[in-house]
């Protein structure tokens, strides 16, 4: 895709290292206005670590991050706090504050960040909950919630500050087949309806080729491949074949390195 | 393991050297954390109700221990302070013996030990949990700072409550001594209170006991929240964590208490 003003997240030339370990090389990614863009990978390439690049918890080495124009490593705290009242997150797992009900979680940043009356805010809320069907389930505590449950209520606190960009972290993980429905049709749906920006960070090919606009592919840190889902079906490309695929060996190895299996068994010293 | 070239003792030394640098690392990181929970402080006051309830479950749900450890010390010292007072003809003194004990070390130092145990390590693994979840993560990106919202209720609730709880174990532990100082072992009840009201007075005893109790509740409170918030955030991460608060705040309380001693009561020539 080529930058455009209509570009809300812009990455670019961006590299992150923890320690000594490189993360991320070289990453160049657009997420355009209205949206739905999937970035995929295999676990612990660096996806999640991008949104916390996008969200400003870790600063990279090198490269930019832009989110509405503003380049975020360069926001004073106060500003970074104005941004990200403006950005939703859902955790892997929801993040959900255990020691509060549902309804509580939902009305959280409500009462954090804004000066509205207790009415006001239930009557949000429960607008907000029934957007995720769990409007019945507003006592409950997280504890009570089902894995697909507790990911719906996190995405209701995501959006409870009409947000103009969602990032989903792994929103499909560990989820039933029609749990996974729900979630990724609720993700689609919310973004058009509340005209939002979203970026869903997954390695679920399946369900996410059903919901995205555009898809980026990374592996070792790097973007290897991009496309729309249709150009990603019919990739001839052996990273995005076996990714599409789930074939277990191919340019990602089934084997971590190691030294060749003869060597090791032969000269392996005892204890 | 050593490697050849190296000897054993340079080996160690480099451990040893490893260690202290570590350690003096993760002091500097901690007092940082410390000013972080000062300077993000106002919060805690301003909306009251976040430390209110951090003053219930750390102080509230702490008063049946306290209450039923200050009785049975105090009634232990009782027993005691009376087979002693009595080979020397003074046993009225017990009221006295039983009180300044109390006041002045007993109450501060065991109500804190408890507390550390009972609310501290309470403290570090709920901290530790929220971390381990992603919760104070979440925190984060919703533009909250989780040290204002999470840690200063938290370390503000257990200062709060520990002057309070230690006042309350010298009580209760005077209590037990007159349970068996008079009550049991029949002294007149006269003596017992008359000579200990004459004995402990209020600045250089009860305040003293106060000002211990507060700054034991600062250090087990602020050891509490920075294990938690410092955690890895693994089963055995906060688990560790959890044992780490109540040793280095047992260790810290007897440290400050032998301090804290010698500052107050050198000019009465002990």
């Amino acid at each position: 895709m080529t930058e455009t003003t209509d570009d809300l997240v812009v990455l670019r030339e961006l590299a992150f290292a923890y320690g000594e370990r490189q993360v991320l090389h070289d990453i160049n990614l657009r997420i355009p206005r209205g949206k739905v863009v999937g970035i995929m990978g295999g676990s612990g390439c660096g996806k999640t670590t991008i949104l916390r690049l996008i969200g400003g918890q870790l600063r990279a080495s090198m490269g930019e991050v832009r989110v509405a124009g503003e380049v975020v490593a360069e926001l004073d705290r106060d500003r970074l706090y104005a941004l990200r009242r403006k950005i939703g997150m859902l955790f892997q797992f929801g993040a959900l504050f255990t020691d509060m009900t549902v309804f509580d979680n939902v009305a959280f940043p409500m009462r954090e960040h804004t000066e509205l009356p207790e009415e006001v805010i239930r009557d949000l809320v429960l607008l907000k909950l029934h957007a995720v069907g769990l409007r019945g389930a507003a006592q409950l505590r997280p504890s009570e919630l089902s894995g697909g449950m507790a990911r719906r209520v996190a995405l209701a606190r995501a959006i409870s500050l009409d947000p103009m960009l969602v990032m989903y972290d792994e929103p499909f993980a560990g989820l039933d087949p029609i749990s996974l429905g729900v979630v990724g049709q609720l993700i689609r749906r919310l973004n058009d309806a509340l005209g939002i920006t979203s970026v869903v960070v997954t390695h679920d090919v399946y369900e996410s080729l059903k919901i995205v606009d555009y898809l980026y592919f990374i592996s070792d840190g790097r973007v290897v491949a991009s496309g729309t889902p249709a150009e990603v079906r019919s990739s001839t490309m052996p990273f995005v074949h076996q990714f599409v695929n789930g074939e277990p060996d191919g340019p990602v190895p089934f084997h971590y390195p190691a030294l060749p299996l003869t060597e090791e068994l032969m000269y392996a010293e005892p204890g | 393991m050593p490697s050849q070239a190296e000897s054993g003792l340079a080996w160690w030394l480099r451990r040893v050297g490893g260690t202290v640098v570590d350690a003096i690392v993760r002091l500097g990181y901690a007092s940082r954390f410390a000013a972080a929970v000062l300077t993000h402080s106002g919060s805690a006051f301003r909306r009251f109700p976040l430390t209110l309830r951090e003053i219930y479950f750390a102080g509230v749900l702490s008063l049946v221990i306290i209450i039923v450890s200050g009785t049975f010390v105090g009634m232990v010292l009782g027993l005691q302070g009376y087979d002693v007072l009595e080979r020397y003809g003074s046993s009225e003194a017990l009221g006295v013996l039983v009180s300044l004990s109390l006041v002045r070390e007993l109450g501060p130092v065991v109500a804190a030990l408890l507390f550390a145990s009972r609310a501290g390590s309470a403290i570090t693994a709920e901290i530790g949990l929220m971390k381990a979840t992603e919760q104070l993560s979440a925190m984060e990106m919703m533009a909250v700072d989780p040290i204002a919202r999470v840690v200063a209720p938290r370390f503000w609730g257990g200062v709060i409550s520990m002057p309070i709880l230690g006042l309350l174990f010298s009580t209760m532990g005077i209590f037990g001594g007159y349970l068996v100082g008079v009550k049991l072992i029949g002294i007149d009840a006269g003596a017992f209170w008359g000579q200990m009201q004459s004995a402990v007075d209020f600045q250089r005893d009860i305040l003293n006991g106060v000002v211990k109790s507060l700054v034991f509740g600062a250090a087990v409170c602020l050891i509490a929240v920075f294990e938690g918030y410092d955690a890895p955030p693994t089963a055995e991460g906060v688990s560790g964590a959890t044992t780490r608060t109540v040793v280095a705040s047992s260790l810290a309380i007897l440290g400050l208490d032998f301090i804290l001693t010698v500052f107050m009561f050198r000019g009465l020539g002990l």
